[in-house]
């Protein structure tokens, strides 16, 4: 590691992963060798079936990889418990979905406080943490709706402000534009470019050419093996 | 995770299905009504029952005639009366452990007075009966050894016998007819009320036993029963004995054959009572526990439909940082929380149950705190280990699948 301005988040070696489908093995990566430095805004293309979700997933410590290494943010996490991947993602990770994915008939604020709860802190801390990076995605007033009462563009906010809330190493975006308009899209990429803007990693998984052109970085899967890479770290 | 965020979780989840959550308990709230309602009327009934037993008097025995077993057959109880009264002031004298007793002759007739005609239980016995039976003569006199030497024409009456024959005229002095035959009133009881088994102890007329022989079957000695007390608790099982020994010789009983007599004693007649009672109480118990297995399976039966509902939250809770032992925890919870409350309610609705019906009926009840307690805490452990199996299922679902789940 040479200095904090080159520190490396994400480090992946030879990454593979394979399904057991019945008879058939699927290899949904065949060797994908990965590094992302801190403050990098990274996109990650590929069709459907080249192996970018496995790979997110992978990146994402939501499933470990049948080979390879992975450190993330110093730490080797290939190996770790379910368990012990869980508290990764807690610590590390922020994620933002596609379908947006917050608690129904739960307020934004309590969707926000989520990840805190299960670093176990206390109540005032989480409240305002919470409120805190609600104000950061422009949702201020909005703090005591329920997500049924939010617009989607508003609802991707409140994800993005969960996402954020424990100051994670890695912001993890799948698809995030996928349910939005194009005006509501180029809104949340924007708030992204701000984040990363303020130092934020955040690896941005894609089948949209033109979202992925907003990263500074796109890296192409297919078939389970990076295909291209342009752009600089 | 913290446990007050981990209770307001659950309970906001169960809020969200009013409904249903009072659905589920209702199993439970049922069993342990049930439990509850019914520890307290027997409970209750014991002890009325017991006070009943204790109102009989102190350390009372009973004597019947017993089983007879005449050229093979055997005959019941009191079928054929053997015991005199001859036997009964043998064991006067020589059973240092008998304190009273009195033999009793029993003569069923109508009572006649004026108009009014009613049927009681005649009773042909000495004045120790009101000293073993504690009856208290409260107006005008028993009768005394003169009148039993005599043989007299005189009776004293219980106080339900008073309210049917005299309406509130003074019955002493008075005549009354036991099988067309005149019987002055010499006497009435103070009222006793109900015995065990709700048998009027105040329904009843005491005649000397001397006339009811002499004057109703021709003067045959032979008594229908005998009544006793013993001169303390801890004498009981010596004058048992004593008399035991004193019948069986006076019978000419041989060494291998049975006696010929039954003697009751009051701890024998309280123990029926409570084995009936556990009977009853084993009875209801075990309806009480099918109703919480059933209320239990309810509970597994909604958790289980609930993980599958809410799968996108489990797969939302894990991907945020919630480990394996978080979503058991949680829905564990959830179960123990349905149960528990269940429970709670169950007690509420016993207590009200028992409440009423002692009101109805008159019955005390007795809902101990213990037994409240205990219900609630099995209807806890209940939803633990019905809950188990869903929360179970819940924590090992895969984030990924769970995620994706719709």
């Amino acid at each position: 590691m040479s200095g904090s301005n080159h520190r490396i988040v994400i480090s992946a070696r030879d990454l593979t992963k394979v399904y057991h489908m019945g008879d058939v093995d699927v290899h949904a990566l065949r060797g994908v060798t990965l590094d992302v430095q801190a403050g990098e805004f990274i996109a990650i293309l590929g069709a459907s079936g080249s192996g970018k979700s496995t790979l997110m997933h992978i990146i994402g410590c939501l499933d470990r990889p049948t080979g390879g290494e992975y450190v993330l943010n110093g730490e080797q996490v290939s190996h770790l418990s379910r368990s012990a991947l869980a508290g990764v993602r807690n610590r590390f990770i922020g994620f933002v979905f596609q379908g947006f994915n917050l608690l129904a008939r739960t307020s934004a604020v309590e969707n926000v406080e989520l990840p805190l709860i299960y670093s176990g802190l206390g109540t005032q801390e989480r409240h305002r943490r919470a409120r805190e990076a609600l104000e950061r995605v422009g949702l201020a007033d909005r703090m005591d709706h329920y997500p049924s009462q939010l617009s989607g563009g508003q609802q991707q906010r409140v994800a993005i402000a969960r996402s954020l809330v424990n100051k994670p190493a890695l912001l993890l975006a799948d698809e995030p534009t996928g349910n939005l308009d194009t005006r509501t899209s180029l809104e949340i990429m924007d708030l992204f470019h701000e984040l990363n803007a303020e130092g934020m990693t955040i690896v941005l998984i894609t089948h949209e050419a033109d979202i992925g052109a907003h990263a500074r970085r796109r890296i192409t899967l297919r078939d389970g093996l990076i295909l291209a890479e342009e752009g600089t770290p | 995770m913290n446990v007050l965020v981990l209770l307001r979780v659950c309970l906001r989840a169960l809020l969200r299905n009013k409904m249903r959550s009072f659905l589920t308990m209702l199993g439970i709230v049922i069993g342990v009504a049930a439990v509850i309602s019914m520890v307290g009327i027997t409970s209750g009934a014991r002890e009325s029952v017991n006070q009943q037993i204790a109102s009989l008097g102190d350390n009372v025995f009973m004597i019947f005639s017993g089983s007879t077993n005449r050229s093979g057959t055997r005959m019941g109880w009191g079928s054929r009366s053997n015991i005199t009264a001859d036997d009964v002031e043998a064991l006067r004298t020589q059973c240092p452990s008998v304190r009273y007793v009195t033999p009793s002759v029993r003569v069923s007739s109508q009572l006649l007075y004026g108009s009014q005609n009613w049927s009681s239980q005649i009773m042909g016995v000495t004045p120790e009966f009101n000293d073993i039976r504690r009856y208290e003569v409260v107006n005008g006199r028993m009768f005394n050894d003169t009148d039993l030497r005599g043989a007299a024409k005189v009776c004293v009456i219980g106080q339900t016998v008073v309210d049917n024959l005299f309406q509130g005229t003074d019955p002493v002095g008075q005549t009354i007819r036991i099988r067309r035959l005149p019987f002055e009133v010499i006497g009435a009881l103070g009222a006793k009320g109900q015995a065990a088994m709700g048998h009027d102890q105040d329904d009843i007329v005491l005649i000397p036993n001397t006339t009811a022989s002499k004057k109703f079957y021709g003067g045959d000695a032979r008594v229908s029963m005998v009544f006793g007390s013993a001169v303390s608790p801890a004498a009981i099982g010596n004058a048992q004995q004593e008399m035991t020994d004193i019948l069986r010789m006076r019978h000419r009983i041989g060494p291998s054959d049975d006696d010929d007599f039954v003697i009751r004693t009051q701890a024998d007649i309280a123990s029926t009572v409570e084995q009936s009672s556990r009977t009853m109480t084993i009875l209801l118990g075990s309806v009480a526990l099918v109703s919480l297995l059933v209320g239990g399976i309810g509970i597994m039966n909604i958790m289980l439909v609930s993980v599958t509902e809410r799968t996108r939250e489990i797969g939302i809770r894990m991907s945020v940082g919630a480990r394996q032992s978080d979503i058991l925890w949680q829905f564990l919870l959830e179960s123990l929380m349905l149960a528990a409350l269940g429970g709670l309610l169950g007690v509420l609705l016993g207590v009200g149950v028992s409440a009423t019906i002692s009101k109805l009926a008159g019955w005390a009840t007795d809902v101990s705190p213990v037994a409240a307690v205990v219900a609630v805490s099995f209807a806890g452990l209940v939803g633990i280990f019905f809950g188990f199996y869903p929360a179970r299922k819940a924590s090992l679902l895969d984030p990924i699948e769970a995620l994706r789940y719709e």
